[in-house]
């Protein structure tokens, strides 16, 4: 798959709601495993199913928003624990990109390090875009980072994400581990100036 | 003007700026657990990369440890497997650590200071969000995700943006019974918890001056819960102390020189800041949260909030917090029913934890609706207690006394709440199903006020025990 992201199209999920945390995304019960393989599965799993497992009302379990791959959502989205398992389960769930009011530092940092946009609005934006995809779910959505945008239906709105976010979903150079080992030589010039690398000798 | 450390180490660390416009950050020391790093190693693995410094690299077990029964393999195959990963990672790439078969095993921010491991003018890095308890020394410390961890193995370095600064002064003195735990609740409440999302927070002020070490971790630790990444403490003669000493301190000369280093890296008398925030030591009671987020927290003696009293953004939260927590509006804290206390986590799983836990316990009685446990958070804490007799001080009362880990702070182990069980707890955070039950209820307090909830069964001032 082309690592570009100036477009990222799709219908949209909203998941209403402030300071959804990571443990919400994605129970800590469920990161007892050694690949990602299958997480999926465990998205927003208590708030999805009751304690028989059977699904209870939830976006995620709503027939008409099956398929989508833009999740929209509120203030604090992926707050609390670290876990990449949180974006790795939306992202295998089939979320392309996200359009949220705010998002906890950490997780906005994994989600381009997946290459999934995580891109800001106002809350009335995201409240009229909330209800319009309620009422209209099949709706396709644009997230369009060269000119910061987003489109649906005949609506349009400008977000913001970091500017290093942006370039490297732009460019494609998301994956920084080729951009950081570029520069061994710098890293090795620079570790060698620090007290603690020569044990303070 | 002077500069402040973050500015100063964040310099000293800088290999390069990218093109993106972050810093390619230098990493002094990389910690790992059993949770997110087995996907990096699987990742440097597939690209056919090593580990660039594996002894700059440091491992332990501390998330998926049952306290009770420890024996291998696992009950949990998932948790034999996942402790059978880092077993192997760690061998073959050459990186020290500390399995249940050392004496140093405990969840990653506890054995890293005490091992000195951790020190000033240093940047930190662990794929856990509770890294920046490490920032207690001066150090720069961040929580990562896996995708970073797979870059700190490879490159030792990791591509970041530089937040602002804010310097979070508390001044004065703490009254009785009041505790660093109940600084950092106060000051989450007060700047809210997505009110340090950009920004380090300096830990500063007369308060937090004349806290020990192990005080300074709590604080420090919870910095994310106030949505900042990093929050660190000037280093002084208190953190100079604590090093001292310790398996992997400098020695002799060498930790002479080091604290000429660490000193030049404080910052100065008239450094600047992105923002100030001054709060006084006075206006702090023994804090108890009482919602489904760590700002929802308040005094022992005050009443939950009315929601005319709470932000309009907040309103939504704290309408849900009142259904799933089934508390009243306007209804007090303090007598609320509990059914389980846990003492332990990275927040308060240090000695000092449970040495003021023991003082509030010693010769009294858990209530008879209380399971209670006891969980140090490293087998030197675990050690230290018992040689102090503080584990029969524990047990007498009718605590269990547990194996070290991070134990039902999370419920990635078999300590976990029970349906709608209430637990007061010492751990960081209150998330709707965090200790292990999806609809367990959570009140984080210190551990003073998690003994004293234990012994009345009920949420109490710690304040009329003494």
């Amino acid at each position: 798959m082309d690592p570009k992201r100036i477009n990222t199209i799709g219908t949209g999920i909203p998941v209403p709601g402030n300071d959804i945390d990571t443990d919400r995304i994605i129970p800590a019960r469920f990161m007892k495993c050694v690949t990602f393989d299958g997480l999926e599965k465990y998205a927003f799993y208590d708030v999805r199913f009751d304690d028989k497992g059977n699904e209870i009302d939830h976006p995620f379990n709503d027939s008409k928003y099956q398929g989508g791959a833009i999740l929209i959502v509120n203030k604090n989205f992926g707050c609390g624990s670290s876990r990449e398992h949180a974006p790795q389960a939306l992202m295998r769930f089939g979320m392309k990109g996200i359009i949220g009011e705010t998002f906890a530092e950490i997780f906005a940092g994994n989600c381009t390090a997946l290459g999934i946009p995580a891109v800001r609005a106002g809350e009335s934006e995201i409240e009229a875009m909330q209800a319009y995809i309620e009422a209209n779910p099949g709706t396709e959505i644009d997230i369009n980072l060269e000119n910061k945008t987003v489109t649906y239906g005949d609506n349009s709105f400008s977000v913001d994400l970091p500017e290093s976010a942006r370039q490297d979903l732009v460019k494609g150079s998301w994956d920084t581990t080729a951009q950081l080992l570029a520069n061994s030589e710098e890293i090795k010039g620079m570790s060698d100036t620090l007290p603690y690398m020569k044990d303070y000798a | 003007m002077s500069e402040n450390l973050f500015n100063k180490v964040w310099k000293l660390h800088t290999v390069k700026t990218l093109d993106t416009g972050q810093s390619q950050l230098f990493i002094g020391l990389h910690l790992l657990h059993e949770v997110t790093s087995p996907q990096a190693f699987q990742m440097i693995e597939e690209r056919g990369l090593k580990v660039l410094h594996p002894e700059r690299t440091f491992a332990t077990v501390d998330h998926i440890v049952p306290t009770q029964n420890q024996a291998r393999p696992f009950q949990d195959e998932l948790a034999e497997g996942m402790m059978a990963a880092i077993e192997e990672n760690t061998k073959k790439h050459g990186v020290q650590f500390f399995g249940l078969n050392t004496d140093y095993q405990g969840i990653v921010h506890i054995i890293g200071p005490e091992l000195g491991l951790t020190h000033p003018g240093m940047t930190i890095a662990c794929g856990d969000s509770h890294t920046s308890t490490h920032g207690a020394f001066g150090a720069i410390a961040f929580g990562i995700g896996t995708t970073q961890i797979r870059d700190v193995l490879a490159t030792q370095t990791m591509a970041i943006n530089k937040p602002k600064v804010r310097r979070v002064e508390v001044n004065g003195t703490l009254k009785p019974g009041v505790f660093s735990k109940d600084i950092i609740l106060h000051i989450i409440e007060k700047l809210g918890v997505n009110g340090g999302i950009g920004y380090a927070y300096e830990f500063a002020g007369t308060a937090i001056e004349s806290l020990s070490m192990e005080a300074r971790m709590s604080i420090c630790n919870m910095s994310i819960e106030g949505g900042a990444r990093v929050g660190y403490i000037n280093p002084d003669q208190t953190t100079f102390d604590y090093i001292k000493g310790k398996q992997y301190a400098p020695k002799g000369e060498a930790f002479d020189k080091a604290v000429d280093y660490w000193k030049s890296i404080a910052s100065g008398p008239d450094a600047e800041y992105d923002d100030v925030v001054v709060l006084d030591a006075a206006d702090i009671e023994p804090m108890v949260t009482w919602g489904i987020h760590p700002g929802q927290a308040l005094g022992v003696s005050k009443n939950i909030p009315q929601l005319s009293e709470v932000s309009e953004a907040e309103k939504g939260t704290t309408q849900k917090a009142y259904e799933h927590m089934e508390l009243e509006p306007g209804q007090p804290i303090k007598g609320t029913k509990i059914d389980v206390a846990f003492i332990g986590s990275c927040t308060n799983g240090r000695i000092s934890d449970l040495r003021e836990a023991a003082k509030v316990v010693k010769g009294r009685q858990v209530s008879p609706n209380v399971k209670a446990l006891v969980v140090p958070g490293s087998k030197q804490v675990l050690s230290q207690a018992v040689e102090e007799g503080l584990d029969k001080i524990f047990s007498d009362a009718g605590f269990e006394w547990r194996a070290a880990g991070c134990s039902m702070c999370l419920a990635m182990n078999p300590d976990k709440l029970q349906g709608r069980q209430m637990s007061a707890s010492s751990s960081n955070r209150n998330f709707i199903g965090r200790q292990g039950s999806p609809t367990g209820r959570t009140l984080l307090m210190s551990p003073a006020m998690v003994a004293a909830a234990a012994l009345a069964g009920e949420v109490a001032d710690v304040r009329e025990l003494n």
